[in-house]
């Protein structure tokens, strides 16, 4: 198994030795990952691995310093790009934890948020009526009932509610590279197979998703080509699906073990699974 | 009906300062920034209205509303049965001797006295200025019969750049069961300030709900102030205020309980940007009498600017001693991670506070009687934002 799984495919997004800190603590020490047109990855990793923030550095969230490497997507410099210009150019980071906004209609934010990619794609804009029409059509992708487009941005929706209202956010701006960040945290098995199977129909050869969980059991609903476990700010291994599966069984006590034999310190082979090639 | 004005802009003469002038008018020299009422707010800025009378009749008693169509249920008194309970409510409330309120009488105001019965659904109430630069002053008496409903719209807007200085007073006599639903939405500009207060008595088992929002003047200061004559009522005063560059907005409000069981749910909100400055002072007093009174009152700010200033103090005085009396005030700028959540939906940077300050403002103006959407209360709070 290799890690390049589509080898023909264009290259997405390229993270090249990628270092970044918040408010001055080093959290991202190193990160290595190349997508490609089509491919699905999953980063897995403990609390305080940096998955979360790997995911808000490469959405450009402003409390996130670079300090070293590059992030190339389709070739260009990503980090020279401000949040909103990343989204239009097909960029899409699925919260964690999506924010409620009071008194700005759901409708209302998508069409605005739909119609900033539409343009930079050189797309009409839609108005008011011409994109009932659109989200309408999209609320399918969710199960979605309508009331929602009518209520406040993620304002008293539940946990699920908010992250299909995620998936169709997604499903609107028909991103290129989808990080989706725990995506399937708080939600219940219902709820996470609806999650699951919109990111699958929105799946296709010309995009690609990178997902952010602690769980396999999001990976027992979408099938990823490639699995990634991160610790303490870099990628410690690389696998196909059947790294996550291990990762199920033995937990990751072994992550320690191989950093400690990474810091050059003496330790004890740990009962980790197999090492995978990684190419 | 109404008094011939003391001074007339004639009298004063083009080049009388106008302060002086202001002070005539009301028979009292103007509030200074050592009485305490007035710590944050100086009124030596109302030096730059001209004086001179803006109401369309220039000073004379003419009236303004005397085409006004009123809804079913809404008669207009006028002679002795008008002037019964003209003043109860400024008297009940305590400010029949303030500054503004003096200036409101003395500027000759056009007088509308309103009787309530039965449901009367809504009613905007025109406030006309003239293109002419100065004082321009309203007075309203609203009295609800007993079981009375209305709702109430007030735009009071100054001519375009005109230094023009607006006295609203507005007296409201609830009677039993009335309910009455008030906005006041003033969008002014930097060189127009507005003197207005809202005084009213409540009977039992009488509802009020005033929503004063007011963006843009150069000076805006509201005073709502309501008495419970016998508690037992419920009280629902709403405020936002948004001032931007060296602009002044102050909110006193004033609320009394004189009987038990009394009910008061106060929000006030304000966005200071620029160097501009919010007040808001909330004086609620609860007497012995007044037992099983349940007030809260919350004051919210958005500071989007380093130089504006926020002064708000809520001031309780509780005597009874069973009582729910809770206060917070929060200040608090755009959160980032909001910002950041819009951003990453390719919304620019601009726009995205545009959004949330429209969020943190909603809250306030959806309480405006519904005949406030036809102003665009949001574009007319925030303008291009």
């Amino acid at each position: 198994m290799s890690a390049v799984i589509r080898p023909d495919a264009p290259v997405l997004l390229e993270i090249r030795d990628l270092h970044a800190s918040v408010e001055n603590q080093p959290i991202l020490k190193g990160v290595n990952l190349t997508i490609r047109a089509g491919e699905i990855h999953a980063v897995m990793g403990r609390n305080g691995s940096g998955k979360s923030t790997l995911s808000k550095v490469l959405a450009g969230h402003p409390a996130y310093t670079v300090t070293g490497g590059s992030v190339l997507y389709r070739g260009e410099n990503l980090l020279d790009l401000d949040p909103e210009q990343r989204s239009r150019i097909g960029l899409f980071l699925g919260f964690q934890y999506p924010v409620e906004i009071p008194g700005v209609s759901n409708l209302e934010f998508l069409r605005v948020a739909t119609n900033a990619r539409r343009k930079e794609r050189g797309d009409e804009e839609l108005d008011t009526f011409a994109f009932e029409d659109v989200v309408r059509e999209r609320l399918s992708v969710v199960q979605m009932d309508p009331a929602f487009l009518d209520r406040s941005v993620n304002e008293g929706f539940s946990g699920g509610e908010k992250k299909r209202n995620e998936i169709l956010q997604m499903a609107l701006l028909e991103p290129v590279v989808a990080i989706l960040d725990e995506t399937d945290s708080g939600l219940d098995i219902d709820a996470l197979r609806i999650v699951a199977g919109g990111v699958n129909q929105l799946s296709s050869p010309d995009n690609s998703t990178l997902l952010i969980t602690h769980y396999q059991r999001l990976l027992d609903l979408i099938t990823p080509d490639a699995v990634h476990v991160m610790a303490a700010g870099r990628i410690l291994r690389s696998g196909g699906k059947d790294l996550a599966l291990e990762l199920e069984r033995s937990g990751y006590e072994w992550v320690d073990a191989e950093l400690a034999r990474l810091d050059g310190e003496a330790a004890p082979q740990p009962a980790a699974p197999q090492p995978l090639e990684v190419a | 009906m109404l008094a011939a004005p003391a001074v007339t802009a004639a009298a004063a003469g083009s080049g009388a300062p106008a302060l002086a002038w202001l002070a005539e008018l009301a028979g009292a020299p103007l509030p200074t920034r050592r009485e305490e009422d007035w710590r944050f707010t100086d009124l030596a800025a109302l030096a730059a209205i001209p004086a001179g009378f803006a109401s369309p009749a220039a000073g004379q008693p003419v009236d303004p509303w005397s085409g006004l169509n009123l809804p079913a249920g809404v008669t207009r008194l006028t002679g002795p049965a008008a002037e019964a309970q003209l003043g109860t409510a400024l008297a009940a409330s305590g400010c029949d001797q303030h500054w503004p309120v003096r200036l409101n009488g003395g500027a000759c105001p056009a007088l509308l006295v309103l009787k309530v019965e039965g449901d009367a659904g809504s009613l905007e109430l025109p406030l006309p200025v003239s293109a002419a630069e100065g004082v321009v002053a309203w007075r309203l008496l609203l009295v609800l019969e007993p079981g009375a409903r209305l709702e109430l719209l007030q735009v009071p807007a100054p001519a375009p750049g005109q230094r023009q200085l607006l006295s609203l007073v507005s007296e409201v006599v609830l009677g039993a069961g009335a309910r009455l639903q008030l906005g006041c939405l003033a969008q002014g500009h930097t060189h127009a300030a507005l003197l207005h207060h809202l005084a009213v008595r409540q009977a039992s088992g009488s509802e009020l709900q005033a929503t004063l929002v007011s963006s843009g003047w150069g000076l805006a200061r509201h005073e709502p102030r309501v008495v419970q004559e016998q508690g037992a009522a419920r009280t629902r005063l709403l405020g936002l205020q948004r001032v931007d560059g060296r602009q002044l907005a102050d909110t006193h409000s004033f609320v009394r309980f004189d009987g038990p069981d009394g009910e008061l749910d106060q929000l006030h909100k304000a966005v200071a940007d620029g160097s501009g400055r919010s007040v808001f002072n909330g004086a609620v007093q609860v007497p012995r009498l007044a037992q099983r009174t349940n007030a809260a009152q919350l004051s919210r700010t958005l500071l989007l600017s380093d130089r504006a200033r926020i002064d708000t103090k809520p001031q309780l005085e509780i005597v009874a001693d069973d009582v729910k009396c809770a206060h917070g005030a929060t200040v608090s700028q755009l959160q980032s991670e909001e910002l950041f959540y819009l951003r990453s939906r390719g919304i620019d940077a601009a726009t995205a506070a545009g959004l949330l300050q429209r969020a943190f403002c909603h809250e306030v103006l959806r309480e405006l009687p519904a005949a406030a959407h036809r102003h665009d209360p949001l574009t007319a709070l925030l303008g291009a934002a």
